[in-house]
């Protein structure tokens, strides 16, 4: 049987991206910008790319803040993607301080230009990198994360990085450099990640096949 | 290498590098892919997106479409080429070639490139650079430098393909392209590219010394030497090959593996 997913249009840059590779995985892709079509969604992705301020502008603009946070709630499968993952946290410190979504409590920070070792990191992090467990996390099965080896490098283009209050949310972490960035955060059905499933080869493919079984 | 386990990366951190990234660079003319030499002569190859299908498969880290013409004329037919391959390719693809616009830029975006490449257009007026970081993300806006060198240790930005002076100096232009919002430098030897005689190493440290962003080397890649020669002595974050690829002399599997033989970071696929 054919999944259905439903991705929110909010103007995000990736979406097309986004929807393409939702396809190749042969689900039945909804492209969506209004907030009945997010309440009746079986699964729901948010994409993203840019800025978190502008990402939320965009959202509030198009009144589709208050049916996130509800779908959020609703425990129904639901994965943002780099910035789109971003906006679920309370807060960024982009361009000024900024709300996000509040649906996972923490913060989104800029990379730091200089790591611990005093050596300068080039940001934005673009490229690929591992995904290694993060803390605590023994195993990734029955998440979307499922079956990856300990190999498995996904595509990052990003300046801003979650820092979750909460480290259990944490599913995977990657290694810029000596600075740990938290790669994926699951909270019971609630995914993000801030690398790109759609631009991450056959690995991101596995990732995104994951979430339409789930 | 890193384990999926929890205590992965104690004791590496210091040397630990961020992967380098193999790029395959298409260049096109209206529905071919071709080789150019030194941005002049050219040969036809081959289909741009049957190349670019086998590179995806043979793991390449992103693809990059170059319209070696460059005219609003051919124009659809880049889109075109970019929406087909945005269809099969899940790997970042940059689009660059005459882009003169935001609005060109959007077209592009849309089309299904992730990144786009410029360079004529940002010469003319660099306020570009700063309204596509703006509109679309800094991530997506990659100067493009085609650097050809005037004396030892200089070397001047050319726009249109190599054909035209900018009077600027390409180290100083990557330092404010930098600044007025690009996210990352492809970074051309005109004297090299299509050479196979190797990157031209001084040039790609010299930019990656003003700058903070990311530099892709290009033009001139003919060995795996080369190759470690541009990281490791020039310090590339990413090489973009095209003879080599194109015409069967390395493989992206080979260069991949013998990369890491050598001790320089890839992705494991």
């Amino acid at each position: 049987m054919t999944v259905s997913v439903t991705v929110v249009d909010y103007g995000s840059g990736n979406l097309l991206s986004v929807c393409r590779a939702l396809r190749h995985c042969g689900a039945d892709v909804a492209a969506v910008e209004t907030a009945s079509a997010i309440d009746t969604a079986d699964r729901l992705v948010v994409p993203g790319v840019g800025a978190m301020a502008d990402s939320m502008r965009r959202l509030r603009e198009r009144g589709l803040i208050e049916p996130i946070r509800r779908y959020a709630a609703s425990n129904r499968p639901l994965l943002g993607i780099c910035v789109g993952m971003q906006v679920m946290f309370d807060a960024s410190e982009e361009f000024g301080e900024h709300a996000g979504l509040g649906v996972i409590p923490g913060r989104v920070r800029r990379l730091p230009k200089v790591g611990v070792d005093g050596r300068a990191r080039k940001i934005p992090h673009i490229g690929w990198n591992t995904l290694a467990r993060a803390r605590g996390v023994n195993d990734w099965s029955g998440t979307i994360l499922a079956g990856l080896s300990g190999q498995a490098s996904a595509y990052f283009l990003h300046s801003y990085a979650v820092e979750p209050d909460d480290e259990t949310v944490r599913l995977a972490d990657c290694d810029y450099e000596g600075t740990r960035i938290c790669a994926a955060v699951r909270r019971g059905q609630l995914y993000g990640c801030q690398f790109h499933p759609e631009k991450s080869g056959e690995v991101g493919l596995a990732i995104l096949r994951n979430f339409l079984a789930l | 290498m890193a384990s999926g386990g929890g205590d992965t990366r104690s004791g590496r951190a210091t040397e630990a590098l961020a992967n380098l990234r193999l790029i395959a660079r298409l260049d096109i003319k209206g529905p071919n892919l071709i080789k150019s030499v030194q941005l002049e002569g050219v040969r036809k190859v081959g289909d741009p997106q049957t190349f670019a299908r086998r590179y995806y498969a043979e793991g390449a880290d992103e693809i990059l479409y170059m319209d070696a013409v460059a005219s609003l004329y051919n124009r659809d037919t880049l889109t075109d080429l970019v929406r087909r391959t945005a269809e099969e390719v899940f790997v970042p693809i940059t689009v660059g070639g005459g882009l003169r616009s935001a609005d060109d830029v959007q077209v592009m975006l849309r089309a299904g490139a992730d990144k786009v490449a410029i360079n004529s257009a940002a010469t003319l007026s660099p306020d570009l650079i700063t309204e596509v970081a703006e509109r679309f993300g800094s991530q997506c806006m990659v100067l493009q430098i085609d650097a050809k060198a005037t004396r030892p240790g200089q070397w001047e930005a050319l726009r249109d393909g190599g054909r035209e002076h900018t009077g600027l100096d390409a180290v100083e232009w990557a330092r404010r392209g930098e600044a007025l919002g690009a996210g990352e430098i492809l970074l051309t030897s005109v004297d090299r590219e299509g050479t196979r005689r190797g990157f031209d190493v001084a040039l790609i440290r010299a930019v990656g010394s003003v700058v903070g962003i990311p530099v892709i080397a290009s033009g001139g890649m003919g060995t795996l030497e080369h190759l470690c020669a541009a990281v490791g002595d020039g310090g590339a974050d990413a090489v973009a090959m095209a003879h080599v690829l194109h015409y069967g002399t390395l493989g992206i599997p080979d260069i991949r593996h013998a990369t890491r033989a050598r001790g320089l970071p890839v992705r494991a696929l």
